[in-house]
């Protein structure tokens, strides 16, 4: 009895601040000043605002292929794969090691090379990701389907130190970098700021994917029966739908998606680090959470949010807080979010909590 | 001899079956039968083991004894999408439909398994008998399946389980939550749905109605068969009446 009552109590007093509109009144407020500060910045440079906002939608790109990963999972199975991010800095690895290493790609590299082993660099990363995240997911989560909910999580926890760990002894400590394999010629500037084709080609890359992805869901038999299974997974199997297929199928797609991530920000940063899974890791599941986590659109619009966010954070000039600031800041949202908002901005809340 | 003719015409078999949650011996020997074309009820209490029965035979909880066979094929070990493959389908206890899928699309669910799921005028077919027999679904095909009243429900995931095209239909309380006239609706529609050609399994509470409409039934009672036979005769039997039926 006593630890119900204090453990209410929080939940409670929160309800009081929400009757008195004082949470409200302060989520606005911090909206307000957000955008204050964007519209002063925008008056002061509005080259470097402009730029911005392309480079914050590029690399809000990227972080969605990865935010979808978790969303699709989480959707799924209501799990936080915290081994996804370095599937996905093992993307990026592949992409070392079959790009540059293997195929030797280099940025004197003819226009006919760079092609064909971009496109046989992105299958094998996709490939190689799909298959570790759907292992990860039968070795470390499927044996405990119905154990309690820490079970799980816990040996994710455990599955993406494991993975950094390959990371760590393929890549070692340091960052390593990558030669710039696609063009860096201009493709438009703004106030003498450069786009870059490397920028808008990873662009350009992810937009199909994310198409492929919401066809996928939407449309196929695949599709349905993953949506089904994330609904009801005993109803699902009673439509036929083989349930443990289906999940291997959603960490695949996941896996897959984490691949094209880790190619795409290879080439997009040129310079990877076996720890990347963790810190973009956080920024995508923060996207997903702020999207919505489960909601794919969502996931993808959260994801464009924190890239815009992060860019503007370290490339604005008037009271920008800076890219040392980068990571406090992507947590403070997520705790926000968490406690303000947990369905996200266009999940719903459900009568199933989901 | 007719012995050997009753047992070729069985379309399911429960033979000594023993059904488990974790080391809770839920079923404990069960034998039961359903015939070509027949209703057979299942009734008793709460808790009796009736819905444990339907998932022994969905492969939802597999046995760890005993054997079921369905059209004279070992099921008892297959997966619950297989067996629907084979063609049971159900109406589960708690109706159990995808709560954020549209009426229509809960309906296709039901044809996943068939193998003329693309054929659209076959589907629509289907679909059109599901809404000839409840016609208040139709004018509810867009409305997500969460939203609908625990009557509604229990129309659609009879009517997905119908979708499914089953050799074998199995329906657990079809009646629970309704409103005594639907209730009496919804055994016309039982009947109506057996009468086109399919058997069914009866799981069922109202055990009046059910004795009623069944060719055979079942009394289980904590985990074991109290008593078989014919319908008719059951409704005659004095402690059926009395634990039952309600009669003194
Ligand atoms: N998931 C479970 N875990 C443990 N025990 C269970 C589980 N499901 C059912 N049981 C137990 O198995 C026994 C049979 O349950 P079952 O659901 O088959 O009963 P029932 O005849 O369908 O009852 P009702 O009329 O209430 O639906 C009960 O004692 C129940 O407590
Ligand atoms: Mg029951």
């Amino acid at each position: 009895m006593a630890t119900e009552a204090s453990r209410q109590q929080p939940v409670s007093r929160l309800r009081g601040f929400y009757a008195a509109g004082v949470v409200p009144w302060v989520g606005r407020l911090l909206v307000l000043l957000l955008f204050v500060w964007l519209g002063v910045n925008l008056v002061k440079t509005p080259a470097d605002f402009g730029i911005l906002l392309v480079e914050g939608v590029t690399l809000g790109l990227v972080y969605g292929l990865i935010a979808l990963g978790y969303s699709l999972v989480y959707g799924i199975l209501e799990l936080i794969n915290f081994a996804h991010g370095d599937v996905f800095m093992l993307g990026s690895w592949m992409t070392l090691y079959i790009g540059v290493q293997q195929i030797g790609l280099t940025d004197s590299s003819s226009t006919g090379k760079i092609i064909w082993g971009l496109a046989l660099t992105l299958v094998c990363a996709a490939a190689f990701c799909a298959l570790l995240n759907a292992a990860v997911e039968r070795i470390a989560y499927r044996p405990l389907r119905n154990a309690p909910r820490l079970a799980p999580l816990i040996t994710a926890i455990g599955a993406s130190f494991i993975l950094q760990d390959v990371g760590l002894h393929q890549l070692g400590p340091a960052p390593v970098s990558l030669p710039n394999i696609l063009p860096t010629s201009t493709v438009f500037s703004i106030g003498g700021n450069n786009y870059t084709w490397d920028h808008l080609i990873v662009a350009l890359t992810a937009l199909p994917v994310l198409g492929l992805l919401v066809w996928l869901v939407q449309r196929t038999r695949q599709g349905r029966a993953m949506r089904a299974v994330a609904q009801d997974q005993e109803a699902a199997a009673m439509m036929g739908i083989n349930v443990n297929a289906t999940i291997s199928f959603t960490f695949l797609i996941a896996g897959a998606l984490a691949g094209v991530a880790g190619l795409l920000y290879a080439l997009y940063s040129t310079n990877i680090q076996f720890d990347q899974g963790f810190t973009l890791g956080l920024i995508a599941f923060t996207a997903a959470v702020l999207g919505g986590i489960g909601n794919l659109p969502g996931a993808v619009l959260g994801a464009i949010i924190i890239g815009l966010i992060q860019q503007f954070n370290e490339g604005l000039s008037w009271h920008a807080p800076g890219s040392d600031w980068t990571q406090s800041i992507v947590f403070a949202i997520l705790i926000l979010i968490l406690v303000f908002r947990p369905e996200g901005l266009l999940g719903e809340r459900t009568p199933e909590g989901g | 001899m007719t012995a050997t003719a009753a047992a070729s015409e069985n379309i399911l078999e429960l033979e000594d079956v023993h059904t488990f949650y974790g080391s809770i011996e839920a079923l404990k020997g069960i034998s039961i039968n359903v015939r070509q074309g027949e209703i057979v009820t299942l009734i008793g209490a709460n808790g009796a083991g009736k819905s444990t029965t339907l998932r022994s035979i969905n492969g939802l909880n597999n046995p760890r004894r005993g054997r079921i066979r369905f059209q004279g094929r070992d099921i008892t070990r297959s997966s619950a999408h297989d067996v629907v493959k084979r063609g049971i389908a159900q109406s589960p206890e708690g109706r159990r439909l995808f709560p954020r899928m549209s009426v229509l699309e809960n309906l296709l669910m039901g044809t996943f398994q068939r193998e003329d799921r693309n054929n659209r005028k076959a589907v629509n077919a289907d679909l059109d008998r599901v809404y000839s027999l409840f016609p208040r679904l139709s004018e509810r095909k867009q409305q997500k399946a969460g939203t609908l009243s625990g009557g509604e429900q229990q129309m659609v995931a009879i009517g997905r389980a119908l979708m499914a095209h089953p050799k074998l239909l199995l329906l657990d309380e079809p009646s629970m939550g309704l409103a005594p006239i639907f209730v009496e609706r919804i055994f016309e529609i039982i009947g109506e749905i057996n009468s086109q050609g399919t058997p069914i399994l009866l799981v069922e509470q109202n055990a009046l109605m059910a004795l009623d409409i069944a060719n055979r039934g079942y009394v289980l009672e904590t985990g074991s068969v109290a008593l078989a036979d014919d319908a008719k005769k059951l409704k005659q039997n004095e402690q059926v009446q009395k634990t039952y039926l309600g009669v003194d």
